[in-house]
């Protein structure tokens, strides 16, 4: 690790991320996150998908520090609903729900919600910092990687994703194929040969992702939210007004622990592929419990139940910026669109952005830090207009989405097929959902579809056609090692009851 | 969860002669992750068989043959009458594809959404749309 290069570096990330424009993207970002954050039923995936669109005329570090921005605001508003309401607005802040909602009704919802942005922050300023530690080496390591590593690696991610969905393990499998298959939609770079494009011209690029992405988790999910009949009028607002905001000394001392804790927790499991903010929040969660003097106090109304979860979510959702920046390999599904974005912005994801554009990398990461910083400020003040927007009827709301979305997808090329795609992979998503396959795992697997093939056609060029190249290359055959691994790990029924446990919880709250 | 297991099995399936259709050259990858899949899904229907899950719920056919109009609709329109009437329906028959629909309110949002989303995408990201048919 060269520190000598790190002050240099974060300065010019510094340079780039505070300038007006930058800022105010920054600030946009955050904002228009958080807002839908708060919305129930529209998780970060859904609301990056909708909104990606928004994006594309803007230069490429202002539209990735805008996305960066909408993804933690997202994160972060859907604390505030957990926490103020009992509705998680997505299912990482499923466990704030259980000690911050209780909190609220104790009258203290001030401190909770304070707490949970100020260990949303540490565990922000954590990630940035870990990022800009373990990003440089890492791309370096990434860039001595051939043909057969990388097939290893992705091979890993996805499995480890489908490892680490909830519902079941062999259909999140059948998903990651399914997108595969769907990634490879198109010209196929060597032969020039059109595949699976049913001789539509439109789908010779290749299946756009916005169309995919938008249609499996925007399309897709208003479909099943209408049909739950999302009209939740008798909501437990709290009308009381929310009356000493700070937290009192024993508050701080008693979460100093859990906020270190769980961001801990949360670095390591954002870092792995395939883990995400839910899983390192139910795991802070359960930890705290297991470490109290009064574990009965968990579940009514202990602040470490809030600090914990909250400070882990956060710190996973900027740690799976590393895979993602560093290898061009993302972690989850919401990394998974951060890298279409790059891919649209005309920006090859992978190791070389560190080294090509060093601006971008570093405003980037920057800008994390600019951005927690705006979010604290931002949401203690708005709380009053967040609670508010929590009354606005479904009805209302998503014939609006629906115009964004349309004129979204229909921006990217001015092409109307894109929108019967988008059509058909809504009605496909809503499947998903009814048959309870996660679409996650497709997503990212559609994004790494067609790298995993190159990566494999040159691997077994090399080799001559011998599929022992990745069982011989000694970095290659560990990352398969894993692989195995974690799936024999998963096939073991102890292993499987506890996985299966921790997936219940959220049911049962 | 039969008909529903089965129907992702042979979905699946569905996919397998395409890939053994390409050429070989081209064909190499679709035609393994065709074999996975068709593998997976029988795998899928005889775990699906054995056990005793809960029945698939209906399907809401209603908003996914309405919200699937619009959207049809909005596509073939922005380009034939332009925004203004695209917009128009696929918001009307959005509202109409949920729980309760009043006539005002879908009106107000109308005019509302035009207004919004004119000002947003046409003059702010400047994006060109016809906004009639005429131009």
């Amino acid at each position: 690790m060269d520190f000598s290069e790190l002050l240099p570096n974060l300065a010019l990330g510094f340079q780039t991320a505070v300038t007006l424009q930058n800022l105010l993207y920054c600030f946009i970002g955050v904002f228009v996150g958080t807002l839908v954050g708060v919305l129930p039923g529209i998780g970060p995936l859904a609301a990056i998908a909708m909104l990606l669109p928004a994006t594309f005329n803007l230069p490429p570090v202002g539209a990735l520090i805008m996305l960066a921005g909408i993804y933690y605001g997202t994160q972060y508003g859907g604390s505030t609903t957990a926490i103020l309401v009992n509705l998680p607005g997505e299912s990482a802040s499923v466990v704030t729900c259980i000690d911050g909602f209780q909190m609220a009704k104790n009258g203290r919802a001030g401190p909770a919600l304070a707490i949970a942005a100020i260990g949303s922050f540490f565990a922000g300023t954590v990630g940035t910092i870990l990022i800009a530690l373990f990003g440089p080496p890492l791309a370096e390591m990434a860039l001595k990687f051939g043909a057969p590593e990388y097939f290893s690696l992705m091979s890993m991610g996805l499995i480890a994703s489908a490892v680490l969905a909830s519902g079941s393990m062999l259909k999140a499998i059948a998903m990651i194929f399914l997108g595969l298959l769907f990634g490879i939609v198109g010209t196929d770079v060597n032969s020039g040969m059109s595949r699976f494009t049913f001789g539509m011209s439109g789908l010779a690029d290749g299946l756009s992702f916005v169309v995919v992405a938008m249609g499996l988790f925007g399309f897709g999910e208003i479909l099943s939210n209408l049909e739950k009949g999302q009209e939740v009028s008798s909501r437990d607002l709290l009308t009381t007004k929310i009356e000493h905001l700070y937290p009192t000394w024993k508050d701080l001392k008693l979460t100093a622990g859990p906020i270190m804790r769980g961001t801990a927790i949360g670095a390591f499991f954002g870092t792995l592929p395939g883990a995400g903010p839910t899983i390192s929040a139910f795991s802070a969660y359960a930890l705290e419990k297991k470490l109290a003097k009064h574990p009965e106090e968990f579940g009514k109304g202990a602040i470490q139940g809030v600090a914990a979860p909250e400070s882990a979510n956060n710190a996973a959702a900027q740690c799976a910026f590393i895979p993602t920046l560093t290898l061009g390999i993302p972690g989850s599904g919401t990394m998974a669109l951060m890298l279409g974005a790059l891919t649209i912005q005309g920006i090859a994801p992978g190791p070389q952005v560190m080294t090509q554009r060093p601006e971008l990398f570093w405003g980037l990461i920057a800008s994390m830090w600019i951005g927690n910083a705006l979010l604290v400020v931002l949401n203690l003040p708005l709380i009053g207009l967040w609670v508010k927007l929590l009354t606005v009827p479904y009805r209302i709301l998503f014939p609006s989405i629906m115009v964004f979305m349309a004129i979204g997808v229909y921006s990217v090329n001015n092409l109307d097929l894109d929108i019967y795609m988008t059509v058909f992979f809504g009605i496909m998503g809503y499947i998903f959902t009814k048959l309870k396959c996660e679409p996650a795992p497709l997503i990212l697997a559609f994004v790494l579809g067609p790298l995993m093939e190159e990566n494999l056609r040159r691997a077994l060029l090399i080799s001559r056609g011998d599929p022992t190249v990745f069982f011989t290359r000694p970095i290659s055959a560990v990352f398969l090692g894993l692989t195995i691994l974690l799936l024999v790990v998963m096939i073991l029924p102890s292993i499987r009851k506890k996985r299966d446990v921790a997936f219940q919880e959220p049911d049962a709250v | 969860m039969f008909i529903a297991f089965g129907a992702v099995a042979i979905y699946l399936s569905l996919d397998y002669p395409f890939g053994t259709g390409a050429r070989m050259g081209p064909g190499y990858f679709p035609t393994w992750l065709g074999i996975i899949m068709a593998l997976l899904g029988v795998a899928i229907m005889i775990s699906g068989l054995r056990v005793e899950g809960p029945k698939v719920q209906r399907f809401a056919f209603k908003a996914i043959l309405l919200l699937g109009a619009g959207f049809i609709f909005f596509g073939w329109a922005i380009d034939h009458v332009g925004f203004v009437i695209a917009t128009a329906v696929l918001v009307v028959l959005a509202a109409a594809a949920g729980r309760d629909f009043r006539y005002k309110e879908v009106i107000i949002m109308v005019i509302c959404l035009l207004i919004g989303t004119w000002a947003l995408f046409i003059k702010g990201l400047e994006l060109p749309f016809p906004l009639f048919w005429w131009r």
